[in-house]
């Protein structure tokens, strides 16, 4: 055991859990005010409900011994043989409870991550549902072939931190609830405007401190990758919020706030799977085509025709995607993308956005079918002109 | 008696305010409202997608004075509301039929 490993990545760990709240208050400032505190509940909640889950079944099922590269068996159910020492810990410098618990704060963003697709109009019981089966269902395979010894790892895919696992995943079932569920009422009639928007800017700046323990963290070291990728992610961050607010003020005029915050995210994103591998130079060109790019793709939602509330896809979808594939063409430290000469390294990174976006789009799928044959999905017509905070939890956020 | 509804950009309040009470003008009622006339609304622009505004934030002033003076606010309140530019507002005079100072019970011209 290594213990100045373990001081760093227990910090991290802490770090990772603020993302949640952070992620709460950056998707509710973008909401309406009658739907403030449903959509902080939908992140929220994911603290409690992934938490528990994560302990009993997911964490097995994601690092559990390998069955046929595709799931982790239940060696580690409960939490048995999870312990203080480093036996069995997938990192070997950190005690193994100390591993389990940063990866648990991965499994709480990850789902909430998706709540803004379908933000303002989801029934509670059914997010619920949907999401504990998405945890045990898509999120653990995905995190076992990408770090637990599955197939994407043997093949060799680059996810420093977690571009497939966490945004892309996240961004395949947002896209399939949002087309699921179908639009908000009023939609293209009436302008959804943010009720919030210094919430959403906190909760940016509060998402761009706790990525430090995201992807510096997945590092599992306190050494000089860590390091690197802190400032890969750091430069990243800020060269996509630059990235979109130029943009933004050729498109439409003005750099507007959202615009800088939502810029921030993207490149947090971009950055999450290539932080490790590449230079800092590397992260500032990332990072600033990152924002470009994922301006383009929140317009791509009006192109298409699909209500991704909160543009999970167009920010996370299309974030994690290009930061992938960047993975593939810019690594240069310890793998070697294209232009460095390996342009295998380049299809391998495709090969998994192919296979994330397909796997995780249709499970999810099948998952939205299931609970809304049971529960149903969506709340009833009254429910949401009255706002999700009155109508699911029967409070209001603000007294006027 | 007249009341005298006026609608002004939000940082002409205090202009109109103390422009009326030159007058002895003693009391008035204002009110946040919102709404449109010529100047019509205004874009606001959220990643990317634009939305039209139409109903602008302006400042709803309320005087009942007696109605003689009405010539003399109606001057004071344009001379102290005016920027030239589209949107400085409107006076609307309206007659009151009866005023009463609920403290005292006076009526009238003494209620005022």
């Amino acid at each position: 055991m290594n213990f100045a490993d373990t001081a760093f990545i227990l910090i991290c760990s802490a770090l990772v859990m603020f993302m949640t709240p952070g992620l709460a208050l950056f998707y509710a400032g973008m909401t309406r005010s009658k739907n403030v505190l449903g959509t902080v509940m939908q992140s929220f909640i994911m603290l409690g409900i992934m938490s528990v889950l994560w302990a009993i079944v997911g964490y097995t099922l994601a690092f559990g011994s390998d069955i046929g590269t595709l799931i982790g068996g239940f060696d580690f159910f409960a939490l048995q043989g999870v312990g203080m020492d480093t036996v069995n810990s997938p990192a070997s410098n950190l005690p193994h409870l100390l591993f389990m618990i940063f990866q648990c704060m991965f499994a709480v963003i990850t789902p909430a991550l998706i709540t803004g697709a379908f933000a303002e109009r989801m029934k509670f019981s059914a997010l619920v549902v949907f999401s504990s089966l998405w945890l045990i269902f898509v999120y653990a395979p995905m995190c076992h072939w990408v770090w637990g010894g599955g197939w994407m790892a043997k093949m060799g895919a680059l996810d420093f931190a977690g571009g497939a696992v966490v945004h892309m995943s996240s961004a395949a079932a947002a896209l399939a609830a949002c087309i699921y569920i179908g639009k908000r009422k009023g939609y293209g009639r009436e302008a959804f405007i943010p009720h919030n928007l210094p919430m959403t800017l906190l909760g940016a700046s509060i998402l761009w401190f706790g990525w430090f323990g995201f992807n510096a963290g997945s590092a599992l070291a306190a050494n000089g990758v860590a390091a690197n990728a802190f400032v890969t992610t750091h430069f990243g961050a800020a060269a996509a919020m630059l990235g979109w607010l130029l943009v933004e003020k050729i498109h439409s005029g003005k750099p507007t706030t959202l615009g800088a915050a939502s810029g921030a995210v993207a490149g947090l994103v971009a950055l999450t799977p290539a932080a490790g591998f590449v230079t800092p130079m590397a992260s500032i060109l990332i990072g600033f085509i990152g924002g470009m790019i994922c301006y383009a793709g929140v317009l791509l939602k009006s192109v298409l025709g699909y209500d991704d509330s909160l543009d999970v896809v167009g920010i996370h979808g299309i974030g994690g995607t290009w930061g992938a594939l960047a993975t593939g063409l810019f690594a240069s430290i310890g793998a070697e993308g294209l232009v460095y000469g390996h342009p295998a390294q380049f299809m391998i990174q495709l090969v998994s956005v192919i296979a994330t976006w397909g796997y995780c789009f249709v499970v999810s799928w099948i998952l939205l079918k299931i609970v809304d044959r049971y529960i149903g999905l969506r709340v009833s017509e009254e429910a949401e002109v009255n706002g999700l905070d009155v109508s699911e939890h029967s409070e209001t956020g603000y007294q006027y | 008696m007249k009341k005298i509804e006026i609608i002004v950009r939000p940082f002409k309040v205090e202009d109109v305010k103390e422009a009326v009470k030159a007058l002895g003008v003693k009391g008035m009622t204002i009110t946040e409202v919102k709404g449109f006339g010529r100047q019509g609304g205004h874009k606001e622009i959220y990643r990317g997608a634009e939305y039209r505004v139409d109903f602008i934030t302006k400042i709803k002033i309320e005087i009942v004075v007696e109605a003689e003076l009405v010539p003399e606010v109606i001057d004071a309140v344009r001379n102290s509301a005016l920027t030239g530019k589209v949107g400085d507002g409107k006076i609307f005079v309206t007659p009151v039929e009866e005023t009463v100072r609920i403290r005292t019970g006076e009526t009238g011209r003494d209620a005022i």
